[in-house]
């Protein structure tokens, strides 16, 4: 992707620099007010390709919150074994009998093979629940990340140091091998080990792991920015007026600060989809009977060499979304950041 | 250089021993008893006592790391196994293998398939890099643009499989992934390995391509490249001695970080293609339970990670003479 043209944000550049440094932004251009957020929503709009993806993940997001209402309306839920009840939907080696995976007017993503379930809900109630899991999972990392950099940041000294350190260690875990090894301890935690593990708690367990992992890089980045705000003037003039520190990270701090958590997070968000699939298709995630992106491709995996096209709906679906997803990042971080470069 | 060495390895030392606490620690934070499982059917407790005093789990878990640690740097004696050499990890709780042996088996196959997937992504990621960077704004850097991002989107979980699809079960052209030892059969080897490379190079070039190709592009609008050009400079000596110097840094940055990741276990891709590495090693040791093994691939893996952070910032120092090492 190229970036948006360097002689058309020009003229905004000035004004995002002079709204930066005072929080009234100089209107030598018109009577209109622009905010900093006002300024990134006009360069947002005129990129194309931003638009496009956001519309794309708009609608997978759609898809997931009405993913009982679609279902209602087409009437099947991902959980009944549609061949059970109607055996000649599979043939003899229990794939589906009708060509490209079993498509049709009455099953249009085909059927899954095996054990017959319909494809197009169970993708539907996969997208619901892997998105579900990584908007989370970008939740509690954003959080834990600003409350650990900033902190970090502002106190300075030992607990800087301290923070630093375990940032160090928590970046050299390999993280995959460690998603593996932590997810039976965390579910060790809440239930005894022959009992069966409730989807819930794998839900929040994937969340818990995503997020433990998740936070090194963005605290780290908030840390940095921080020290570099706290020497600023505006700062020590809160400080001079007797503002509690509270007020500080608050109000003076945090919203100079949402640029890089709304740009890391965009960055986040796909990639703990990613893994949340990863995850699943490791067996140590989300697990079959549960629709999910991850437990699809697993599945798929056991037959692609029979039935490849039951493959492709999860993995191809997985792409668009990732691929759009990484396209409004970019977009986005050129909207607030125009001076960023690739 | 020295000074630095010592103090990053010291430092990289107590990453590693942090970890392998920390695993230790994770391991035994579920209630388990390992003896348990290799009782098996008619099991007595007096059978159950012997087979902890051999595996060395009769001991408190605190004595246990300790032993380990010893057994790491000094070897140590095992009831039911006798003595075991100086880099000692133990015994496999699983399949009574030792640990260093098995990792030791299985690291060539990791080896191979990093190493030749990094020779690949390497050479095509950097090389459309400095192509795009060279067209900006044509038609070839706007493809390698698009081509690059899409390849990071993919993942190897779903392109593996595809491939695998087309290429082996289909058409043909490419065998079934397999590992053969490079010094029994090199030609085996690379036939065996090479969808594996492809796959993980589509995935990683797109990272290379995108990174070689902004810091060209930053490079190429230096005040130093200018002068050399105006200086009389050839363009490709301009291009390959001048820009290039200057944005290799952080490439080499992101090629050591992935590399070590890729030492480490690439377990999806390992578990994809149904290779039997690290990484399916690493998998293996969590589903049984097995904690000498579980602890000897986390800090194998750790330590690869570590190790090359260390190279990254001493290579970054012979690149860039401007950067200290302190």
């Amino acid at each position: 992707m190229t970036p948006p043209t360097p002689s058309a944000a020009a003229p905004l550049e000035v004004t995002d620099e002079s709204v930066v440094k005072s929080p009234t932004p100089t209107t030598n251009q018109g009577s209109e007010s622009r905010s900093p957020g006002r300024l990134a929503w006009k360069r947002f709009k005129r990129d194309r390709a931003g638009v496009i993806s956001a519309c794309i993940v708009l609608f997978f997001f759609v898809i997931a919150l009405a993913a009982p209402l679609i279902a209602k309306l087409y009437g099947k839920d991902p959980y009944t074994t549609y061949a059970s009840q109607r055996p000649e939907l599979l043939d003899a080696f229990s794939y589906p009998a009708g060509p490209n995976g079993g498509m049709s007017s009455e099953f249009w993503f085909g059927i899954e093979p095996q054990l017959g379930r319909d494809v197009f809900t169970f993708l539907l109630y996969g997208i619901r629940t892997s998105l579900g899991i990584a908007v989370a999972a970008t939740l509690l990392t954003a959080l834990l990340g600003i409350v650990i950099g900033i902190t970090a940041g502002y106190l300075g000294g030992k607990t800087d140091y301290f923070v630093g350190r375990v940032i160090d260690i928590l970046l050299s875990f390999p993280s995959t091998l460690f998603f593996i090894a932590f997810m039976p301890v965390i579910y060790g935690l809440f239930v005894a080990p022959d009992e069966n593990i409730p989807t819930w708690l794998r839900a929040i367990s994937l969340i818990i792991v995503l997020a433990g992992f998740g936070w090194a890089s963005l605290a780290r980045l908030l840390r940095g920015q921080v020290l570099g705000l706290r020497e600023r003037e505006f700062v020590e003039a809160a400080k001079v007026t007797g503002a509690s520190p509270r007020r500080i990270v608050f109000k003076e701090l945090l919203p100079n600060l949402w640029t890089p958590i709304i740009i890391q997070s965009t960055l986040m968000l796909p990639a703990f989809v990613t893994a949340e699939a990863g995850l699943a298709f490791l067996g140590v995630g989300m697990i079959d009977p549960t629709p999910d992106w991850g437990v699809m491709i697993q599945r798929g995996a056991q037959f692609y060499t029979e039935d490849i096209t039951f493959m492709l709906f999860p993995g191809l679906s997985m792409v668009l979304f990732v691929l759009a997803f990484n396209l409004l990042g970019d977009s986005v971080r050129d909207a607030l950041d125009p001076k960023s470069k690739r | 250089m020295l000074r630095f060495l010592v103090r990053r390895v010291s430092g990289a030392m107590v990453i590693l021993l942090i970890i392998s606490a920390v695993t230790f620690w994770l391991f035994y934070a579920i209630p388990r008893d390992p003896a348990m499982m290799s009782c098996g059917k008619n099991c007595t407790p007096e059978n159950l006592e012997q087979i902890r005093k051999n595996l060395g789990i009769d001991e408190s878990i605190l004595m246990q790391y300790w032993h380990w640690l010893v057994g790491v740097f000094a070897g140590r004696d095992y009831a039911g196994y006798g003595y075991c050499d100086a880099p000692c990890l133990g015994y496999s709780f699983a399949n009574r293998e030792p640990v260093f042996g098995t990792i030791m088996d299985r690291l060539p196959l990791t080896l191979s398939l990093a190493f030749g997937a990094a020779v690949v992504f390497l050479i095509i990621g950097v090389g459309a890099g400095m192509l795009a960077a060279l067209k900006q704004g044509k038609f070839l850097d706007k493809f390698a643009s698009s081509v690059s991002l899409l390849g990071s989107s993919l993942q190897i979980y779903f392109v593996g499989y595809i491939a695998m699809f087309f290429l082996v079960s289909e058409l043909g052209v490419l065998s079934q992934p397999s590992y053969t030892p490079l010094t029994e059969n090199p030609a085996a080897w690379m036939s065996g390995l090479l969808l594996p490379w492809l796959v993980l190079a589509i995935i990683f070039t797109a990272n290379y391509t995108r990174m070689t190709r902004s810091q060209m592009v930053e490079q190429l609008s230096e005040d130093y490249v200018r002068t050399a050009r105006a200086k009389g400079l050839s363009k490709r000596n301009v291009f390959f001695r001048f820009a290039w110097r200057g944005a290799m840094g952080p490439i080499v940055t992101l090629f050591g970080i992935d590399l070590g990741v890729l030492i480490g276990g690439a377990i999806i891709t390992e578990t994809t293609f149904s290779l039997q590495g690290i990484g399916r090693l690493a998998i293996q040791s969590v589903n049984q339970s097995d904690l000498p093994m579980l602890l000897g691939v986390t800090v194998l893996a750790a330590g690869a990670i570590v190790l090359f952070n260390i190279v990254v910032d001493a290579v970054y120092a012979l690149i860039d003479p401007r950067i200290r090492l302190a």
